[in-house]
């Protein structure tokens, strides 16, 4: 990849952006393949979640195209919050969280789990884990190149 | 950063920078088609392999599909059968209700259809208990036309209002008071769950979800279900 006029160190950041997006894409399709062609509807929760994850994949290409380091200041916010609403999800769905603050009454019950792989790995995990690897991701990409 | 750009291109046509930025946009263009076609690839995938579960529990297990309890139209010979569960609040059942009359009418003695009961409203169980009772009086087509052709005014924005169901199927000749007993008995209720059940198993989870001799819906449209019926006809007549 790295070319010489252009710095190495930039180059790998733009990888890491790179794979932020990848990773997005692949969380965007993968919630409308569950809900679109499986036919799981989405909770309230899970709304949520897609309102901050979706908007990361028409963001990040114009942080790529041409790199912006500070691409970090419009896409951290976004998978910070959206890492915040997985966890409690996830936490909600363990039992940790009292029904009572539970914010979906009607329609679709958050605690509802409608997929399970190897055991554990359930869709607000994997949300959880996306947003958590795309925050890292962002941060790790800022902080190698100052600028 | 830009500046920098500029200036790189005004050395040379081939700048090494932009050769690096060029195999950039190439990987971002190919992640893109790459995975928006393993997206589409799953669903076909998904999709026929569900149709092939569903199609195979028809023949197994018919049951499932069908209920002794299951309201029913058409020629009890028509070897095209259409199972639909419904909503009575939902406005996309009631829009879909036309079509398929239509499609039977089209073709007549050809074509059963089976109503399931779905109520995923809030409230509408009551509506299908209403549903249930005027079928035991053998009333349930009026009523459902009547339900249907009222829905605005009883389940304005989708918030079912089943009281108010009782304005519009007053002119139906139904036996109230044997309504009401037959609304509230057990025997309805188990109707229910077990339509709701049923729905379950067969991952009906929207309405109105059809199944035409067993095969679901292979994407949400009316051409879809035209398009399943006239298969259905022509590999039975």
């Amino acid at each position: 990849m790295s070319m010489n006029s252009s710095p190495p160190e930039q180059n790998a950041d733009w990888t890491l952006v790179f794979a932020c997006w990848l990773l997005a894409s692949v969380a965007t399709l993968g919630s409308l393949f569950f809900s679109e062609v499986m036919g799981h509807p989405p909770c309230v929760l899970c709304w949520y979640q897609r309102i901050c994850m979706y908007p990361l994949v028409l963001i990040l290409p114009a942080g790529l195209f041409p790199f912006d380091r500070n691409i970090l200041r419009y896409a951290l916010p976004l998978s910070l919050l959206g890492l915040l609403i997985a966890v409690f999800h996830l936490l909600l769905v363990a039992g940790y969280i009292p029904e009572s603050i539970k914010p979906c009454v009607q329609g679709i019950p958050c605690t509802e789990v409608q997929i399970v792989w190897f055991g554990f790995v359930t869709i607000p995990l994997l949300s959880a884990a996306s947003f958590l690897l795309i925050s890292a991701l962002l941060v790790l990409s800022h902080r190698r190149s100052p600028m | 950063m830009k500046r920098k750009a500029r200036e790189v291109r005004q050395t040379g046509p081939v700048a090494p920078q932009q050769k690096s930025k060029g195999k950039q946009k190439q990987l971002f263009v190919f992640a893109v088609v790459f995975l928006l076609l393993v997206f589409a690839a799953g669903a076909l995938v998904y999709k026929n392999q569900k149709a092939n579960e569903a199609a195979q529990t028809y023949q197994r297990n018919k049951a499932t599909f069908v209920r002794e309890h299951s309201p029913v139209f058409g020629s009890p010979g028509a070897k095209v059968e259409i199972v639909e569960f419904l909503d009575p609040a939902c406005e996309t059942c009631k829009q879909f209700y036309p079509l398929v009359k239509k499609l039977m009418a089209a073709n007549p003695e050809r074509i059963r259809l089976y109503v399931r009961y779905a109520p995923f409203h809030n409230g509408s169980d009551q509506v299908v208990k209403i549903l249930e009772a005027a079928h035991k009086q053998g009333k349930f087509w009026e009523t459902l036309d009547a339900v249907f052709a009222a829905q605005a005014s009883w389940a304005p924005n989708h918030r079912p209002q089943p009281q108010l169901v009782w304005n519009h199927i007053g002119g139906l000749g139904l036996d109230i008071a044997r309504l009401n007993q037959d609304m509230n008995a057990p025997e309805t209720e188990r109707v229910i769950q077990q339509d709701l059940a049923d729905a379950k198993t067969l991952n009906v989870t929207m309405t109105p979800e059809f199944f035409v001799n067993g095969r679901p819906l292979p994407s949400f449209g009316a051409e879809q279900l035209q398009e399943l019926v006239r298969d259905a006809l022509a590999a039975a007549y």
